[in-house]
């Protein structure tokens, strides 16, 4: 003891104290990553708003608000925000619900149930390109199957992805069907980490079905549903709030359109950006999104967030 | 000595080697974006070029068309992209403004050499007097028809007038219950139609899309009106086709119907002739677009890639960038040119070969390049757009066309006054 004591008093420190540090120093690696990747371009995004981008940086010129005042008078700019508020009401809900509601039939089988999340999982690992290119053959107003189908139980033939008001949807119940299995996959490892005692707990004191659902697995899914939903909503990944890639795919040709009724924030940021390399304007739309997101995701988590007790 | 001091000495040798090395020989690093043909070209163009010029070495890079834009958005101002760099014309305005282009050196390309010697069309290359890049190729627009379905249904020939194809069309057409079956004419506003509306149909109407500096909207006219709607009659009053058919949303999808045999006719670019050969199975041929009336006035429009100058090049690679841009744009990289992609040269003094004029596919497109036009586009996307919208607006939306292209006119303005006044 003495000599342990001695010999870290050499450097000065104590052990626990060492330790600690030692701590911080491994997560000082993440953290440097952190700030270089994430941070750092935020910041650098932040700057870019207020300028008149160049290549040449000495030719950049400082714009102040100009670039926000723009977006106000942006018809296709508000018409991407209006589209994107759209796709997050319908999209985040049917996400997270289906998903639950998946997952809770998926927990009651037994037989193939690896089979079927695998059925659902599918699409969220499917390259989006594929899903579009698929889907497009599939809703073809004149030679696509769904049409076809409608056809036989008397329903008109739908025009789908070229109608200005379906297209939207349509979008929407794509990008659904494909992020639905990851939510399948979160509440089914939710569902099965519920104790089984609690159910045989209530059950012995006369609860049953619904209320067993209503008062024990819904609140013990609440941490899963948080995630779900924020997921949903703003994650680079899956989030409805920076959909995009699905857009594009979805009409190459046309991306947004028709007539602008599919296109997203995202999207047209990029179009600013690489289409017409007005990078200053892009990223004032970005920084305009990034308040957004933040706004939302604060708002969720305070609104959805329950403390339980077991 | 230990192996450390050994490996230290190595790297030196290794490192002097090469900056010897490097004094000898300039390295320029060439991009375009992916397309088989047009690699293979340029590769085996390098080939040529590095043998005559021991001194140069080109770096050939290429990235698929979908990221091509934003490599060289992030790369150039990293400093770490293209001496030169290939590009579709349209893009040009807005890559120069924002400084991704140099303009070419007045000595190595006379203003008034590249005027006489070039077709007029790559004047749409030259902003603020200069010439910022320059095309080995150029293309044009004609119909290309399915020579099998013609003979099933009795169709001598290809259409002289509009007339005469919307006729055709209708035979070919198959519609039922609500459903096309086939198209007897493929219409995509979002291919090559909105540039049919903006440049052909427009002016054979009697109207003019632009002011002659391309400055000022010109087509919110009763003509410009009666253009608008005699394309989108197409589909409104005539049935011969629709937007979007066969497949919704997939690059191409009017060729890809084409080839399929699911669509008679499409407005198409010389660029098309290489997928059509490669897949279609029916037999197909080009006739030059219809006009009007059997004397109407032709017109055509006309677009290209350009090669240009990044301001990476400095220097001696400015030098070699210029010696490497002056041999791609030569007559004799154009007659290669044309003969293994299929675009047609870009200059004057080859387009009166008879052999060109005379082929049976490169044929049409060569005759339309005495009256094509090369929209100045200063956005070209928000300006496609535009056009695109006017016609959805009337075929999807019931709009008057009129009014729709009253809208339009409103909002290309709108592009071209932000982009001028910026200036």
């Amino acid at each position: 003891m003495g000599t342990s004591r001695h010999s870290s008093s050499v450097v000065g420190l104590t052990l626990r104290r060492r330790r600690i540090l030692w701590a911080y120093a491994f997560l000082a690696v993440p953290l440097l990553f952190f700030v270089a990747i994430r941070i750092w371009p935020m910041l650098q995004a932040f700057q870019l708003s207020v300028t008149r981008w160049h290549v040449d940086p000495a030719q950049r010129v400082f714009v102040g608000f100009h670039h926000f005042q723009q977006m106000w008078g942006d018809a296709k700019f508000l018409q991407a925000l209006r589209n994107t508020a759209l796709y997050a009401a319908i999209g985040v809900p049917a996400q997270v619900f289906l998903g639950l509601g998946i997952a809770l039939l998926l927990n009651n089988i037994r037989r193939l149930r690896g089979l079927f999340r695998a059925i659902y999982f599918a699409p969220y690992v499917t390259p989006a390109v594929a899903v579009a290119w698929a889907w497009s053959y599939m809703l073809s107003p004149h030679l696509g199957v769904v049409n076809t189908l409608l056809g036989y139980v008397g329903i008109p033939p739908q025009p789908f992805l070229t109608s200005p008001t379906q297209a939207l949807p349509t979008v929407a119940a794509v990008v659904v069907w494909q992020f639905v299995g990851f939510h399948v996959v979160i509440f089914l490892v939710a569902l099965n980490s519920i104790p089984r005692e609690i159910y045989e707990a209530a059950r012995v004191d006369g609860a049953s079905g619904w209320s067993l659902f209503r008062r024990i697995t819904f609140p013990l899914l609440n941490p899963s549903l948080v995630l779900s939903v924020i997921m949903a909503t703003a994650s680079p990944s899956i989030g409805i709030l920076q959909l995009f890639t699905q857009v594009m795919n979805l009409r190459m040709y046309d991306p947004g359109g028709p007539l602008g009724s599919t296109s997203t924030v995202v999207l047209y940021m990029y179009q600013m950006a690489f289409r017409r390399f007005d990078f200053g304007y892009a990223a004032a739309i970005i920084v305009v999104l990034f308040a957004i997101i933040l706004t939302i995701s604060l708002l969720q988590l305070r609104v959805l967030r329950r403390r339980f007790e077991y | 000595m230990n192996m450390r001091t050994w490996s230290g000495l190595l790297a030196l040798a290794l490192g002097l080697v090469a900056v010897t090395a490097g004094a000898q020989v300039v390295t320029i690093t060439y991009w375009q974006y992916e397309f088989a043909s047009k690699v293979q070209m340029i590769d085996e163009l390098i080939a040529e070029f590095e043998a005559e010029n021991p001194g140069i070495k080109v770096r050939h890079e290429t990235f698929p068309y979908a990221v091509f834009a934003e490599k060289v958005a992030t790369s150039v101002p990293a400093g770490a992209g293209p001496h030169i760099v290939n590009l579709y014309y349209g893009w040009l305005p807005a890559w120069q403004r924002a400084g991704y282009l140099q303009p070419l050196p007045e000595d190595a390309f006379p203003t008034d050499s590249i005027e006489s010697e070039f077709a007029p069309l790559v004047r749409a290359a030259k902003i603020d007097g200069r010439y910022w890049g320059l095309p080995t190729a150029v293309r044009t627009l004609a119909l290309f028809y399915n020579v099998d379905l013609f003979e099933e249904n009795g169709i001598s020939g290809p259409p002289e007038t509009w007339d005469e194809l919307i006729s055709i069309a209708q035979k070919l057409t198959i519609y039922r219950g609500g459903r096309f079956v086939r198209a007897g004419f493929g219409m995509a506003p979002d291919g090559q139609d909105h540039h049919l509306v903006r440049e052909i149909l427009l002016r054979q109407f009697g109207g003019a899309p632009y002011s002659d500096d391309y400055r000022t909207v010109a087509y919110n006219t009763p003509e410009g009106a009666a253009a608008l709607k005699f394309y989108t009659d197409f589909r409104l009053v005539h049935q011969i086709g629709e937007p979007d058919f066969p497949f919704p949303g997939v690059a191409g999808y009017y060729r890809d119907g084409f080839i399929a045999g699911l669509i008679g006719m499409i407005v198409d670019g010389s660029f098309a002739i290489g997928a059509i050969t490669r897949s279609a199975p029916h037999r197909w041929a080009v006739a030059e677009l219809p006009r009007l009336t059997p004397d109407g006035e032709r017109h055509n429009f006309a677009s290209f890639w350009m090669h240009g100058l990044t301001p990476l090049a400095q220097g001696a690679e400015l030098e070699a960038a210029v010696k490497f841009l002056q041999f791609i744009t030569s007559e004799r990289a154009m007659e290669r040119w044309v003969a293994w992609v299929g675009e047609l040269p870009a200059r004057l003094s080859l387009v009166d070969n008879p052999e060109l004029v005379g082929d049976p596919i490169l044929g049409p497109f060569v005759a339309a390049l005495p009256y094509s036009h090369a929209t100045f586009f200063v956005d070209e996307a928000a300006q496609r757009a535009v056009m695109i919208d006017a016609v959805l607006r009337v075929i999807r939306d019931g709009m008057d066309p009129a009014e729709s292209l009253r809208r339009a006119a409103s909002e290309e303005q709108a592009i071209l006054d932000r982009f001028w006044q910026a200036r």
